[in-house]
């Protein structure tokens, strides 16, 4: 037992993960303009964020699945006291102010989901039946309706996500499958005529962009004319004319990746693209290895919310998408998903790190 | 269930896997997707972005609106703007910032505080942004800079307005100042109706009245070369400036208030008892507000917080004070109320003591052996404390805080500028809940304002306005009027209606207006020095507040006791008495009688104030730049 075993640690994963927060250092570096202080903060999270993956990494497996329904219920209390108390920002209010720290209880959703349903499916002997997922699906709308009520839609639709994910992974069988999407389809009327106008603005938007460019076609157009202008070597580190001279915004956050793809052109996307395949390839690997229903569902919904924020961030950045607040994971600047994301990964590791050794 | 646990384990397994196999083959499916869009838009449509990259160099560049000038009632100028040039650099344009800084060390003087500002922006701002290096250029310097600035690169000239109070520290406890907008504004402001300004109202009428004196910014067109310098102007919008404000507030008054308290700690505020207007508003000592609007430096803020006379105190809205006497009139008026007949006498020996006590409550003239037999008239005329002990013990503790929370006491005024503290109406259930019971004797102080109760000065202000207004109340506001910077239209602000007291009994306050008249006129009265030779009637009545408990067999000499623990001296009046325009609350820290010592302090803001052409105003601050339109 090498030293990485004996403290839980995934070595191919942790190295992958360390060598895409340096890129996303360097990135974010010339994204914010050079700005140290910002610079010192997001290094600092960084590193809450690894500790935080060693930490849950030594949590075992079997823990983790008792916990499961508690961390659930305790996500769905903050949820309840974010609308009932929480602070506005732009808007929205998604904050709760615990006196030194501030956070999206929404974060803790993006861990509790998975967590619950795992538990909930692992609890009979796959696939689960009709009933089950019926039930499945009741408990994974209430957070869902909660954070879009908040409103943060672009969450709510991750979380949604993360939770058919795990539905999917369960076994759900092909003809339910279909009915959720007819379903959905049905539904989305509905839910255009619940869209706040911003939220449909940037629908419109993305259908034809220079309908508005001066508005809401602003981030995609400036964005495009990034990603587009980069070229296929890309114009160097620092030379992001786009995010320097101030046309595009957010640059340091949900943007960050126009200003990689300026800079280091398709070349440096094929890369990148590589280290994020490499991690989610690896995650998935790690879940097809579990050996329980429990750790197969946890690691392997874990791995495609890492991969739906992936593609949903850089979706939006080349205008396939619409606009919604999703950061590039682990190289965006901000917040509390930092620390979430590197959570997952100590989960991940944990499951991959317990197994026991099983002949049969 | 079905089959073993083993064949359901493997059937398990197969499922998963097989699900595990679909999920690959989407995400390769998706990843191919943005493989291809991206490929699309960096290979094929590489040209025409690149293209669109490069015309991307029209900038559209924030234009800060003039911020709202700020007059007194009279149009005497308390806030004004005006033009500065300031060095900046854009970090990115920089080849080597060493060198750059140590060249415009030559033609500008940098000393070291610029320089540490600087390298602290260069940390914490983006190095796209213009940072500021120098402010207020001379012209001389402006000019050297002009002539090398070829050799320069990334350093410019810029011509910004900056907040000036031409008054000084005058007012300051109104006014307020602007400062640079710091990272807690930024947290509650929405940056759009910031862009391109520095400065936000930090305290007093410009940070209430931000949202009117802000004004739009405009945006201004320009084309950026790649460097990003602005080669020239192609579009813009003007901004809009911010809306002037005309105060209630008279600077004759307040530095007549000023002078009169000199170096001493203390507060005036003085209200126009028909509409609540305030005509002064005094906290001494003062600051010049000129040194925060870019920024104080450490160690003048450090004298300012090190001063055990603590200037930065806003004593008229923050202050709390025991009221002493002052209380008397509104107690008197409450009992009339109730059915107090004004000519029921007590006798004053000189002190007071509670059935079955011993406790001797003293009366400020014990040692003259006591007022003997007083009426109300004559208690609040030579000030008896053991009339009101006896009169708060009739009327109880709960009666009393009824008629004080009626005037107000105890609760804030509203009053138009932010940070307003309240006073403190001591009841039973109060300090139940400090789990503390009431003692009776408690009661009976609170008959001479003393003992927990505390009021601010606006609070006794307003009050007295409410007695000087018969019972009506309002809001106290320092603004008066808005006036459009274009147009020069003026808005005047509604009287906004306060707490007003029902009274039952109009010849009840005629009672006490006279006894509080009498107070001033009559030689045995405590307010006679200030005010008998007045050439209009004032009604007044002073308080002299205890600081500290005084053993009652010590004997009590004001000049003989250490500063910091002489009695407050309190004064509120109106006048003229018959048809009041003009209420004032005056608090000495320290000061010793109220009568000697805050009496005249408030005569001199009413002479200011009814006296227009009083010789004392000759330098008080006059030569409105430009009178409103329509003064009334």
């Amino acid at each position: 037992m090498n030293n990485w075993q004996r403290w839980h640690i995934d070595r191919p994963l942790f190295l992958a993960l360390s060598l895409l927060s340096v890129v996303g250092m360097f990135v974010l570096y010339s994204a914010s303009g050079e700005n140290s202080m910002l610079m010192v903060r997001h290094a600092l999270r960084m590193a809450l964020g690894f500790a935080v993956l060693v930490g849950v990494a030594q949590i075992r497996p079997e823990t983790l699945r008792r916990w499961s329904p508690y961390i659930f219920a305790f996500g769905l209390v903050l949820l309840v006291a974010v609308l009932a108390i929480g602070s506005v920002t732009l808007g929205a209010r998604r904050w709760l102010n615990l006196g030194i720290i501030r956070f999206q209880p929404a974060e803790i959703m993006k861990l509790g989901m998975p967590m619950m349903l795992a538990w909930l499916f692992a609890r009979e002997s796959l696939p689960p039946k009709t009933r089950y997922i019926g039930l499945g699906g009741a408990i994974a709308l209430v957070p869902i309706l909660l954070i879009a009520k908040q409103p943060d839609l672009g969450t709510a639709a991750l979380i949604l996500g993360s939770a058919l994910t795990v539905l999917f992974l369960a076994g759900m069988s092909w003809r339910s499958i279909l009915a959720v999407l007819v379903l959905a389809a049905m539904g989305a009327p509905l839910l255009w005529a619940h869209l706040h106008q911003y939220q449909r603005q940037r629908i419109a938007t993305l259908l034809d962009p220079t309908s508005d460019p001066l508005g809401t076609g602003y981030h995609t157009i400036q964005s495009m004319i990034a990603v587009g202008s980069g070229g296929f070597f890309g114009k160097g580190w620092l030379n992001s004319s786009q995010a320097h001279l101030d046309f595009l915004p957010e640059s340091s956050t949900d943007f960050i990746f126009a200003v990689f793809a300026e800079e280091f052109g398709f070349l440096g996307i094929a890369m990148l693209f590589c280290l994020y395949l490499f991690i989610i390839g690896r995650s998935l690997l790690i879940a097809f290895y579990a050996q329980d229903t429990y750790t197969r569902l946890l690691s392997g919904g874990l791995a495609l919310t890492f991969f739906m924020y992936f593609f949903v961030n850089i979706g939006m950045v080349s205008g396939v998408l619409p606009v919604v607040g999703v950061p590039l994971p682990l190289v965006s600047y901000g917040g509390s998903a930092t620390v979430t994301v590197m959570a997952a990964f100590g989960m991940i590791m944990s499951v991959h790190t317990h197994r026991r050794i099983i002949t049969h | 269930m079905s089959g073993t646990p083993i064949k359901d384990y493997l059937r398990e397994s197969r499922l998963f896997n097989s699900r595990i196999l679909v999920v690959v083959a989407v995400i390769t499916l998706l990843v191919l997707v943005l493989i291809g869009r991206l490929a699309y838009l960096q290979t094929i449509d590489h040209k025409y972005y690149a293209t669109l990259s490069n015309e991307n160099s029209i900038n559209p560049v924030p234009i800060a609106p003039v911020r709202g000038l700020i007059f007194d009632r009279n149009g005497v100028v308390l806030a004004e703007n005006y033009p500065v040039l300031t060095l900046e650099i854009v970090p990115n344009q920089v080849k080597n910032m060493k060198t750059l800084l140590s060249e415009l060390g030559k033609v500008v003087t940098l000393n070291h505080r610029d320089l540490r500002n600087f390298y602290r922006q260069l940390r914490e701002k983006p190095h796209f942004d213009s940072l500021v290096l120098r402010n207020n250029l001379t012209e001389e310097e402006a000019d050297r800079f002009a002539v090398q600035r070829y050799r320069l690169t990334g350093a410019e000239l810029h011509a910004r307005l900056e907040r000036y109070y031409p008054q000084g520290a005058l007012a300051v406890a109104a006014l307020g100042y602007v400062g640079r907008i710091s990272e807690s504004n930024t947290k509650v402001i929405d940056n759009a109706d910031y862009r391109g300004i520095e400065y936000i109202g930090k305290l007093g009428v410009e940070a209430s009245y931000e949202n009117v004196l802000r004004g739009r910014s405009g945006i201004k067109k320009v084309e950026v070369n790649a460097e990003g310098r602005a080669i020239r102007t192609l579009d813009r919008i003007p901004p809009v400036a911010g809306e002037n404000l005309y105060l209630n507030l008279d600077a004759r008054l307040q530095s007549a208030a000023e002078q009169a308290l000199g170096d001493r700690r203390g507060a005036v505020v003085a209200i126009d008892p028909r509409n609540g207007g305030v005509l002064a508003f005094v906290s001494t000592p003062s600051y010049d507000p000129n040194q925060f609007v870019d920024g104080i430096s450490t160690t003048a803020y450090k004298a300012l917080m090190d001063n055990t006379d603590r200037p930065l105190l806003n004593r008229a809205l923050d202050g709390r004070y025991a009221p002493g006497s002052t209380i008397k009139p509104f107690l008197g008026l409450g009992a009339l109320e109730d059915g107090l007949n004004p000519n029921k006498t007590y006798y004053c020996p000189g002190w007071y003591s509670l059935p079955g006590s011993t406790h001797r409550f003293h009366c400020w003239r014990w040692r003259e052996g006591g007022h003997g037999v007083v009426d109300l008239h004559d208690a609040i005329v030579e000030s008896c404390d053991v009339y009101f002990y006896n009169l708060a013990v009739h009327l109880g503790i709960n009666r009393i805080d009824s008629i004080l929370d009626e005037f107000g006491f105890g609760a804030r005024t509203g009053v138009d500028v932010p940070g307003e503290f309240r006073g403190l109406v001591p009841s039973p259930a109060w300090k139940a809940a400090h789990g503390l019971p009431w003692y009776p004797g408690e009661t009976v102080i609170m008959g001479v304002g003393q003992g927990a109760v505390l009021v601010t000065p606006l609070e006794l202000a307003n009050a007295t306005a409410m007695l000087a207004d018969k019972g009506v109340g309002f809001q106290p506001r320092i603004v008066r009027a808005i006036e459009n910077p274009t147009t020069r239209v003026l808005t005047y602000l509604k009287p906004v209606p306060g707490r007003t007291v029902a009274l039952s009994n109009m010849n009840d306050l005629k009672v006490i207006v006279q006894d509080m008249t009498d107070v001033v006129s009559s030689p045995r009265g405590t307010g006679y020095l200030m005010g008998h030779d007045a050439p209009y009637k004032i009604a007044g009545k002073s308080g002299t507040a205890q600081v500290k408990d005084m053993p009652a067999s010590a004997s009590y000499n004001a000049k003989k006791v250490a500063e910091n623990l002489r009695d407050n001296a309190v004064f509120i009046a109106f006048a003229p008495a018959g048809n009041p325009r003009i209420a004032v609350a005056v608090i000495v820290e320290h000061g010793g009688f109220g009568g000697e010592v805050a009496g005249p302090i408030a005569r001199k803001v009413m002479d200011a104030y009814l006296l227009p052409d009083h010789p004392a105003l000759a330098n008080a601050p006059k030569h409105p730049r430009q009178a409103p339109h329509h003064a009334g």
